[in-house]
This record gives C-alpha cells, structure tokens and sequence, in this order.
C-alpha cells in the first residue's frame, strides 16, 4: 500500500530562530495525483516544499520522498524531483536553449540534444530558443521554467506558485499540461492562490501559520468544514454588510459581485439573525459554501487559534 | 554516484560561466580593460627616479669654479637651481619645504681648488621622503668629479685623482633597479590579477544568490566543488590573458628585460590565479549581497597593495607587517615575477615562495568549499 506514496512524511518540522514555520505537518501523496497546497501567505507552504525537495533539513518529523528519506538522502531526492521555485530563477542571461542546456548537462541527461530539442518543441518554445531567459514575457519565463523543471524526466514535480501573474489563457494551457503529465504518472505537489486551480487538483490540503487546517478531495474539505451559507441580493448591500457583521452567529459576511455571501459554522442562531431579512426587500437563499467560503472561514478560525 | 565528483556536471557550470561572462560586455571590457589603464597609468606615473628636484645655491664665493658646479648640477636634470640666496633665506625654504635642495659652497671655494686644499661643500637636503633625494645624491660625486674634469686648467688636472677636487659628503643610496618600470611593470602583473581576479569571484555566488537562481541549483545534484572549481577555471582563462597583455606591454611598450623562463612564470601564475579566485570565492560564499562582496574584496585588495612590496619596499617595513605581508599570495608572486622576469631565477630559486601561495590556494578553496550551503538551512 505504501509503495505507490510518492511522498509519505508525519510530524515534519521546521523553525527559523523562535518562529516555528511549519507546525508538524504530515502527508501522504499518491503517485500520479495532483496534490494542492493552499493557504495565505507565510502559512509554510514554501519552506514544506523545500524540506520535500532536500533543500531544507526539518528540525523534527520524518518521512520519505520518493522513498528517500528527507532527512539523510537529499541527494537521491534532488536527483528525481523537479522543483520550480516561486520566483524565476534561471539565468537571465542565458538564452531559453542555454538554460535547458545547462540543467540537462547537470542532471546528467542522457541524450542530451534530443532531450533539449524535444523540450523546446513540446512547450512551443522552439521558435524562441535563441532568445535570452530575461526578455521572456512572465507566461513564457513559466514555460521555460517548467520545461526546465521537466528535462530530467522527474518523478515528482514541485511547484510553487507556478501561475502568480499568469494571464488566464496561458494558465489554462499551464494545467492542461499539468493534468496530462500527471495521466503519465507523473506526481505533481502544487502551491497556489486560486481557487479555480484548486479545485483542478485531486487532493488539496490547507495550511494555515505552519499548520496543516484540513485535506480531502475539494468537495470533502467542503463538507468537513460544515459550513452553511447563504446568498443575498438586493438594494444596498454594503450598508447591509455593515450591519451584519458581528451579528449573533454569522462568521462570515463577504461580498460576491452583486451579492453577499454570508457563511456560518452553527446555522440555528444564523438562521434568527437572516430572518427579517426573508420579507424585506433584500431576497435570501441557502446555498451551497464554496471552497473560498470554506477557506476563508478556516483562515479566521486559524488566526483566532494560532495567534 | 551523485556523490563523488562529476565531470559533465563540473563542464555544466563551466560553460554556463562562459556564456554568462560573454554576455556581460560591460564586466569583459572591464577585464581587459583594467590591465591595460592600470599599466599605462601605473607604468608611466610611478617614479622613483624623480628629476629637477627643486634646489637653492648658497655661494659665499662666487668665483668660476662654483658657476662649474652649479652649471653641472643643472645639466644633470637632477637639480633645478632656483636662486642663489643668503644662509638664512635657504634654510628657511628649506624648513618650509619650497625647496628640496641648498648647495653651500664656502668662502674661497675658488681659490682653494687651485691650491689643491679639497674646499669641502654642504649639500643640504630635504630629506623628508627619502626615496625622492636618493637618487640625486648618488648621482652628485659623478656630477661634479665629470664638471671638474672638463674644466679643470692643465695643471690642475691631476686634482681629478680618486678623490677629486672637492669633498662632497653625500649618502650613497644603492639602487640595483636604477629605471623604475623594471620594478614597477612587472610588480603591475599581481597587482592586476589580484584585483580582478577576486572582485569577479567574490560576486560568483553572490550573484546566483541575489538573483534567486542558487535555490535552483542548490535544488538539483550539482556538488559544492564543481560548482567551485566550475566558476573559477572561465577566470583563469581571463587571467591568462591579462598575464599575456602585461608581459607583451612590458616587452614593447617598456623595454622591461624578460631573462627567465616564461613557461616557469605562466605556471606560477596559474597557481596565483587560483589562489586570488578562491580567496574570491571565498568572500562570495560569506557576503549577503554582491555590494558586500566588493567591499570584502578591497579589503583583501588593499593590504595586498600596500603590505606586499609593491608600493613601498617590503624590507622597511615594520616586523608586524612584513608578517602580514608574508601571509598574502601578491608578495610572493612579486618576488617570483620580478626574480624570473629580471634575474633569471628558476625553480630552485622561485620555490620558497611558491608553496605559500599554494598554501594559501587550498586553504581559501576548503574554506570556500566548506561554507558553501547545499541547503537553504
């Protein structure tokens, strides 16, 4: 059972100075998923995935990837993973064809040419090859990075916040290349903002001041965080968002275009305060929480706890 | 097998390290560059031979046998006669500095060399910096004995023995090195390559740092020494050639006499080179960011100019600093430059102060070795 984990770690730990980081966080990812890391920013997601790829050693927890241990087989580990940092970091100063070049000849590839050739053309990028890393559009500086990433046919890919200032198209195309790699085998662990892209993901998990908040499949998350919500339209909604925040068991009241979303954990004394609201000139409905009402209830929650 | 050392992996950086300093044409001019003004600017301007040194006469006698002498002074270019003037007057420009000579040349100079007496003449000097008087000072004996010899009636002439007709009390200041640029031009080669050479090191890893892409090869198999010794073998092609333009300038443009074996000296200079890359690397793998680096790079460069004997003669230094000087890889490859260039030395000779710089070549690169972090940790 264990051996189709790609990733299998328990109670990993990391502290920087008095800050724990990540707060004994354990995984378990199963080849060929397409695992989603969520949370805000500074939640740990980053420092997770560098103690995955053998760049940072935990303090505490243990664990394989891949089958290596994380804490004594870095070296294994670097060999078979592809790890794309959150901000580009290949050389700018060498062309898209140099850069692949270069990473294939440190990873040792064999057939080195064909290998670079066959890069360039799968992404596209083969017209561009010449052209320097730095010129590259912030949608083509991501497909350099993850045809880099790709060369040495890993197999598990880390990606960090692969899409951050991504235009839509070319993040379509960015998970459309996801999801086919990962019908290949492929492992993919993913960090990311969007809650489109999460739900594109098998499994997603959310972490939240270095710890690990709630993972499932999207709809399972849902239904754990046993959330009620209800959709409101109708004149004036600010002020009417104003007035219901801190009312007697609303936990959440955001606004949705036109509308408001108002979200709950404990529905009955929700359901007195929307009351009035039912024969007003505002119209009220239940519906089902999506995963942003769920995360943003959870990141509440999390900062009430953890801070 | 990722563990031991590896070959294509170390060829990687290599290549990558060439196409990034082809890229930087800014930082390849600077290269060539540097060596070339530095030894123009050095070449030409540094002089320890300094002429028309300031001088002021003071002749109680005025006959024509002290005109011989101040007219000889003036010909030899060592000295320009600025006036003749009283004792108090030339010695207060003396103390003032406006002058750097007062010749005094007593009552009846004259007359006491046509009776063969040795009139004895003063020559006061300013001798606040020493090495800007010796030079004129050695030269004065031969000066005058050559004035007195032409001018000099028939039977006075065997006055011109040994000691000559005047008693000039002057300190012989022995100069193997008479021309300037034998010593200097050659002294410019560690110069150069210190200076380059660590300042372009020092922001190898610094860069890759700032510029966030050593997560990325931090994250892949790539060992601490192919990423080391894969920065520096580009530099030690670049150093080569700066070596080349110096000893192709010191050859044509200053007629430096180049005795020894040039293969000995290209091979010294391999070891120098890489000693000054890895003190280089060394500073890269401590800096938070390349301004750092620089900064820690002068800091090396610095006590290599001055406590190294290129600037001022090692052998007036105070023990401290010649202690310190001797721990810097510039003072021995000075000594090795200046010995095969201008004397001929070979191994034997040169040996002593190869190791050091060997020495200090394999400390720099454990240290740099051992403190660059596989991990971000």
């Amino acid at each position: 059972m264990s051996s189709d984990l790609v990733i299998d770690v328990s109670d990993v730990t990391k502290k920087f100075g008095d800050k724990t980081v990540v707060n004994g966080i354990g995984l378990q990812v199963r080849q060929g998923e397409i695992y989603g890391f969520l949370g805000p920013n500074g939640s740990g997601k980053t420092t997770f995935i560098r103690m995955l790829c053998g760049l940072l050693t935990p303090d505490a927890g243990s664990g394989t990837c891949l089958g290596y241990d994380v804490r004594t087989q870095q070296a294994d580990i670097k060999r078979h993973v592809g790890y794309m940092t959150q901000k580009f970091s290949f050389y700018e100063d060498l062309s898209i064809r140099e850069n692949l070049d270069f990473i294939a000849r440190i990873y040792g590839v064999p057939g080195r040419h064909e290998a670079v050739e066959g890069s360039l053309k799968r992404l596209g990028l083969h017209q561009r090859s010449h052209q320097l890393a730095g010129q590259l559009s912030g949608g083509w500086k991501q497909r350099l990075a993850l045809a880099a990433c790709l060369i040495h046919t890993p197999r598990l890919l880390l990606l960090d916040e692969p899409t951050a200032g991504v235009d839509p198209k070319a993040r379509r195309e960015f998970w459309d290349e996801i999801h086919q790699l990962s019908a290949g085998g492929l492992t993919v662990l993913i960090t990311t903002h969007y809650m489109d892209e999460a739900e594109r993901c098998h499994q997603i998990a959310y972490l939240a001041y270095g710890n690990l908040l709630t993972r499932g499949t999207v709809a399972e998350v849902i239904a754990s965080a046993k959330l009620s919500t209800w959709e409101i339209t109708g004149p004036d909604l600010p002020a009417l968002a104003m007035r219901l925040r801190g009312q007697p068991g609303l936990d959440e009241v955001v606004a949705f275009g036109n509308t408001l979303h108002v979200s709950s954990r404990d529905p009955v004394p929700a359901e007195q305060t929307l009351a009035p609201l039912r024969t007003g000139a505002h119209r009220c409905r239940s519906i089902p929480p999506g995963l942003e009402d769920v995360f943003i209830s959870l990141m509440n929650t999390a900062r009430d706890n953890f801070k | 097998m990722s563990r031991r050392f590896s070959l294509s992996r170390f060829w990687a950086i290599v290549l990558k390290e060439f196409i990034q300093m082809k890229r930087d044409r800014a930082t390849f001019a600077m290269m060539v560059g540097i060596p070339l003004v530095q030894l123009l600017l050095f070449g030409y301007a540094i002089n320890s031979d300094p002429k028309f040194l300031p001088t002021l006469i003071v002749d109680a006698d005025g006959g024509p046998f002290a005109r011989t002498l101040v007219q000889a002074m003036t010909h030899s270019e060592y000295f320009d006669v600025l006036d003749v003037t009283t004792e108090d007057g030339a010695a207060r420009a003396l103390k003032l500095g406006e002058t750097q000579f007062v010749l005094n040349i007593p009552v009846d100079f004259t007359r006491r060399i046509l009776r063969g007496e040795r009139p004895a003449v003063l020559l006061e000097a300013d001798a606040t910096d020493p090495a800007a008087t010796a030079p004129a000072l050695a030269a004065i004996n031969v000066i005058v004995q050559s004035a007195f010899a032409r001018d000099l009636p028939g039977p006075l002439r065997p006055l011109n023995g040994s000691a000559g007709p005047v008693d000039f009390q002057v300190h012989r200041h022995y100069n193997p090195e008479g021309i300037t640029q034998y010593n200097v031009v050659p002294g410019l080669m560690g110069v150069v390559l210190t200076m380059t050479m660590v300042v372009i090191t020092a922001l190898a890893i610094t860069r890759e740092r700032e510029r966030g892409t050593m997560e990325n090869l931090l994250a892949t198999p790539v060992r601490p020494s192919e990423v080391m010794i894969g920065k520096i073998l580009p530099y030690i092609i670049v150093g080569y050639v700066q070596v080349t333009l110096i000893l192709l300038a010191s050859r044509f443009l200053f007629h430096v006499p180049i005795i020894g074996n040039l293969a000995l000296l290209y091979l010294v200079a391999l070891l120098f080179i890489a000693a000054n890359l890895a003190m280089g690397i060394t500073f890269s793998t401590v800096a938070k960011n390349q301004l750092q680096a620089v900064q820690m790079a002068f800091f090396f460069f610095l006590p290599s100019l001055l406590l190294s004997g290129f600037m001022f003669p090692f052998r007036g230094m105070p023990e401290w600093a010649q202690v310190l000087g001797s721990a810097l890889p510039l003072t021995h490859f000075l000594r090795v430059v200046r010995g095969v260039m201008l004397k001929g030395n070979g191994i034997a000779e040169i040996a002593p102060e190869v190791w050091p710089i060997a020495l200090f070549m394999l400390v720099a690169m454990f240290v740099a070795v051992k403190r660059y972090r596989q991990t971000l940790d």
